[in-house]
This record gives structure tokens, C-alpha cells and sequence, in this order.
């Protein structure tokens, strides 16, 4: 047993009470796509709403002035959660959006120094440089990095897996190499749970140069995670994964990369100077937060972070821990299942993927939707994992602090169900 | 609903036991679609008989309603003149629209009635109806149909 006590945690999120598909009561086995919400983060939203609704970080009156309070509250109540200063976050639309600022960094650099705009040279590619990635990336840390490729002439490179759902790092130090200029890699899976060494590969990339991102939308949400021993020079997540709001995003960087990159978005709030010709910017975090920023969902968010600090990130590590063993054993037990992903906790968090032989993904969703219990089915945005395993799609359940051990039970009862419906082989 | 009115036996027979998939030797138009939400495939082709009748290829992947949905195209489409199989395209697209309020007439869908349980899935109807719009490009690629022809779906 852990410090988790799902029973009183589960009151605490109001959608958790209802029924769907004809008064089935509501199993939520699909966090890693987006967490609920306490109504403590509600709450927040609504109260800021109610008291001080006002466009931050423009005009001087006491709404103006309570509203940025509250988000630069919440950007430093984030920036301690992940054990960094407030000044290295920056808030995004969502993890996609971070990473694509890390992305644009590249391709802009690139684009300016051509026309003559003096750049740091990290960021600038031609052909033959390399960019590095995995084969196990979400599409939103693959796909910004096609494109800066196509921009720029540089090359997509990436480290394979294993049969079993790990990074092969048997060729790390060629594939990363003084060609490369930017590594970027996820810290877990979100298709197949794994928990990858990214502070290794960070070293890698920093021997031969190279900036170093980490995609860690599904690390942040279900463990202790201090960024700054990821070794990376950016790191990315989501504010919705995490109990807070939908429509909120998170970059940290270091201070010096921070100064050293260009601008994604401009506009109005990322200014220093402006003149009809030319313009120059503010200090991150700033530089990289055009227009008015999303105040309701940092203070949402804010509520989250205090939400998941009260219940300490080593218990919510713990009690995730639990439930995989116990999941990756119901799972295993039933004839005809194939995980897709390590089948050992080690290194490994709770979002489980697998195959039930003889039975489309969709088919299975769709059963055990109608028993209530919301899976994901799909490529999960990891469609070359899924290929690389030989799948068109996978069903994939990613437990939270909301589930427990009952949830799996009946999981497992509904694809017995499906087996039994579809007529295959159990 | 129940799974029993979603998933009709005629769609899990058709499911396990595809009629007439398979490739044609000389296809006229071949579209392949997929489905980019879930990665279902379906490669569509046809080609026109000496008497003017379709003839219909298929290969595909994906969940039981997606490759159901290809095999009952085959069985009402294969043989028929673009203008027939034009109409009962028309009638499956209208069907899968209809929110699950339809009453499809089995003399024009034959097994494809089977789906209407389907219409009340958003999620689930693109599944049924990406062989049809496979179908309907191919048969603009193979200069069967012109594409102004097209409803758009």
C-alpha cells in the first residue's frame, strides 16, 4: 500500500461521479491522452474569473496588477515543482507548441543568418548537420523536426529500439556525432511506457555540441522529476496531463539557451523597442510569450501543481508503480493479450499498450467503451512505433492517482467480453 | 445501445469472411485511403467490364466495421454500371449521416442496412465509410466519374 488513498482522491474529481454508454459508471483508463481535474483546480479557474479577470502584464490597475500576480505565481509555483526559477518557464499553448518553439529556434536561426542577422550558431543548420530523434517519438517530437529538416537541408536521424520497447543505444556515440546539432528525445513513452536514459543521452549530445530537448509530457505528470538532472537545454510539457487545464504549456530552459535562441511567435508582450523597421525583444521568459497569455490556465494549473504537491510526487510514483505490476500481470495472464512495451515496472510507467490477437484496437475500444471503461485506441501520434512493432494500432490504458487495482479487474473482465464477442480463441 | 445493434452479425461475417478481396490485375483507378486517426487502411480499385459493369479490388487493414464496410461495397457494387453503384453510394454516405434515424431500404444496401447501428458512433462512422470514399476516388482516377460529380464526402 502507498500513501494514496484513491477513494478520497476520487471525490475530489466531480466527472469521476457520472455514468456513460446507458449508466455505466465511469472507468477513466486514458490519462496519458489528458488527466481529469480536481475541483480545487475548478475552482481556481472560476475564482479568478469571479475576482480578477484582467489582461496580465498590460495597464496599471488593481484587476491588471492582481491577474499578473497570479500568473507569474503560477509560473514560479511550476518552476519550484520541477525544482527550477520561475524566470527558465515558459507558459505555451501546450506541449506541441513547446516543442515547436524549440523547433522554430533552428529553422528561424537559419532563416535569419542567410539574410545576413547575426545568430548564435548552434542554431543554425545546412546540410550535413544532423538532427537526432527517436523511433519511439510522439508526432509532435518528430514532425516539427521533419520540417525544420525540409527547411534547412539537415538530416533526421534516430535512435532505434528493441524488441522489447527500449532504446538501442548500441550506436549512441555515431548517430550522434559532430554533424548533429540538436537531439531531441522523449523521457517515457507515451505509446509504450518506457522511461528512457535521457540524462545519457543529454551528455551525448552536449560532448558534440549539440542542444539537447526532452519531451516530458508523460515523465512530469507521474513522477519526481528534477529537470535540471535531465541535462537537457529544454525540456517540454503539458499543463492538461497534469491535472490542470487544457490550453496551458510548458517550456523550461536554461538561462543561456533561453537568451541565445530567437523568438517563435511575436507580437505585442515579447517586446523591448519597436519602430516601424525593426524591433528588439524583452528577456525570456517574455521573449517567447506573445500576446495575452492564458491567465485562467496558469492559475488552474497553479491549483494542480498544489493539488499533486499535497499528495507528494514519490506517492503518486509509488502508487503508479503499484498498479503497472499489478496491470502488467493481469495483462499477461490473459491468453491471446500482447503487451506492446517492456512488461517489467522497471523503467517504466503506467501507460500499458497491447494487442488482443484476432481483434482490431477499435473493436476492443468500442467493447469496452460500452462497459464504461475510456481506453485509448489508435497510433497514439506514435505511428512509426506502431510500425515499428509491426501494428496498425494499438489499445493502450495510462492509469492515474484516480485508478486503482479494481479498475484493472474490470479491464481485464471486459476483454474477456471482447474475446468472447468477437469469437476468438481465450 | 447494446454491441448486438452496433455490431450486427452481418458485419462480423463479413468481417471474417471478406467477399471478393483481393487486387485486380489491370485496375483503371486505384485510390488508397486511410484513416489518420487510427491508421486503418483500404486500398480500393476498379476497372469497368466489357459490358460496362464495375469490377472492384480491395486490400485493407483495420477494425471490423472499416473492412466489413469493404467487402459489403464489393458484394453491392461489383457488376453494377456507374450510374447504380453511384446511387447506392449515395444511399450508404446518407445512411452513415442519419445519425442512426435511418430506415435504409435493403433493396438498395443489401448487407450494407447492417451499418445503421454504426451512424450513431461519430467516432465509428468514418471507419464505415472509408472504403466508399476510396471507392469514389478511384473511380475519378480511372475517368469513370468526373470529379464535379463529387458530393464532397
Amino acid at each position: 500500500m502507498t500513501g494514496i488513498d484513491v477513494a478520497r482522491i476520487r471525490a475530489d474529481f466531480p466527472i469521476l461521479k457520472r455514468t456513460v454508454r446507458d449508466g455505466k459508471p465511469l472507468i477513466y483508463l486514458d490519462s496519458a491522452a489528458t488527466s481529469q481535474k480536481p475541483v480545487e483546480v475548478l475552482d481556481a479557474e472560476r475564482t479568478f474569473y469571479e475576482t480578477s479577470n484582467a489582461a496580465a502584464h498590460r495597464g496599471a490597475h488593481q484587476l491588471a496588477e492582481e491577474a499578473t500576480a497570479a500568473y507569474e505565481a503560477s509560473r514560479a509555483r511550476v518552476g519550484g515543482f520541477v525544482g527550477v526559477e520561475a524566470e527558465n518557464i515558459i507558459f505555451t499553448k501546450n506541449a506541441s507548441e513547446s516543442l515547436n518553439l524549440a523547433a522554430y529556434a533552428f529553422s528561424n536561426a537559419t532563416a535569419l543568418a542567410r539574410w545576413g542577422t547575426p545568430v548564435d550558431p548552434r542554431f543554425e543548420l545546412n546540410p550535413g548537420n544532423s538532427v537526432v530523434v527517436t523511433e519511439m517519438e510522439h508526432h509532435a517530437n518528430l514532425i516539427p523536426w521533419q520540417e525544420v529538416c525540409a527547411k534547412t537541408g539537415a538530416s533526421l536521424r534516430w535512435l532505434p529500439l528493441t524488441d522489447s520497447g527500449r532504446l538501442d543505444l548500441a550506436d549512441l556515440d555515431d548517430l550522434i556525432d559532430t554533424s548533429t546539432k540538436v537531439v531531441s528525445v522523449v523521457h517515457q513513452s507515451n505509446i509504450l511506457g518506457t522511461i528512457n536514459p535521457v540524462a545519457e543521452i543529454m551528455a551525448r549530445a552536449h560532448a558534440v555540441g549539440a542542444v539537447g530537448v526532452v519531451d516530458a509530457c508523460q515523465s512530469i505528470p507521474h513522477m519526481p522529476v528534477d529537470v535540471r538532472a535531465l541535462g537537457a537545454d529544454l525540456v517540454a510539457w503539458g499543463g492538461h496531463k497534469m491535472l490542470g487545464p487544457t490550453g496551458i504549456g510548458l517550456l523550461y530552459g536554461t538561462s543561456e539557451i533561453l537568451q541565445a535562441m530567437p523568438p517563435f511567435l511575436t507580437g505585442g508582450s515579447m517586446i523591448a523597442t519597436v519602430e516601424m523597421e525593426r524591433s528588439t525583444y524583452a528577456a525570456a521568459p517574455q521573449k517567447f510569450e506573445a500576446g495575452v497569455p492564458m491567465v485562467a490556465q496558469a492559475v488552474g494549473l497553479g491549483a494542480a501543481v498544489a493539488y499533486l504537491e499535497k499528495l507528494g510526487m514519490a506517492e503518486v510514483a509509488a502508487h503508479e508503480q503499484e498498479l503497472t505490476a499489478y496491470s502488467l500481470m493481469a495483462l499477461s495472464g490473459i491468453p491471446g493479450v500482447r503487451i506492446i512495451g517492456p512488461t517489467e515496472t522497471v523503467d517504466r510507467g503506467s501507460a500499458i499498450s497491447f494487442v488482443v490477437e484476432g481483434i482490431h484496437p477499435h473493436d476492443v475500444g468500442q467493447v469496452l467503451d460500452n462497459m464504461g471503461i475510456a481506453v485509448r485506441v489508435g497510433h497514439h501520434c506514435a505511428w512509426p512505433t506502431c510500425r515499428r512493432f509491426g501494428v496498425p494500432a494499438t489499445t493502450r490504458i495510462s492509469p492515474y492517482i484516480y485508478n486503482d487495482q479494481r479498475d484493472i479487474d474490470a479491464l481485464v473482465e471486459a476483454i474477456a467480453h471482447a474475446q468472447h464477442f468477437f469469437k476468438v480463441a481465450s | 445501445m447494446s454491441l448486438e445493434a452496433l455490431y450486427q452479425d452481418i458485419i462480423i461475417d463479413h468481417y471474417k469472411n471478406p467477399r471478393g478481396r483481393g487486387l485486380l490485375e489491370f485496375p483503371l483507378g486505384t485510390a488508397f485511403h486511410v484513416n489518420p486517426t487510427c491508421g486503418d487502411e483500404v486500398n480500393l480499385q476498379v476497372a469497368a467490364a466489357a459490358d460496362g459493369g464495375l469490377l472492384i479490388g480491395y486490400e485493407g487493414t483495420g477494425c471490423s466495421i472499416s473492412q466489413a464496410s469493404a467487402s459489403v461495397l464489393y458484394e453491392l457494387v461489383q457488376g453494377r454500371q456507374v450510374t447504380e453503384a453511384e446511387n447506392i453510394r449515395r444511399a450508404f454516405v446518407e445512411l452513415m449521416h442519419s445519425q442512426g434515424h435511418g430506415e435504409p431500404d435493403e433493396a438498395v444496401l443489401g448487407d450494407g442496412i447492417a451499418f445503421v447501428g454504426v451512424a450513431k458512433y461519430p467516432a465509428r462512422i468514418k471507419c464505415a465509410l472509408l472504403p466508399w470514399m476510396a471507392f469514389q476516388d478511384a473511380e475519378i482516377k480511372g475517368g469513370l466519374m468526373l470529379e464535379t460529380n463529387s458530393d464532397g464526402e
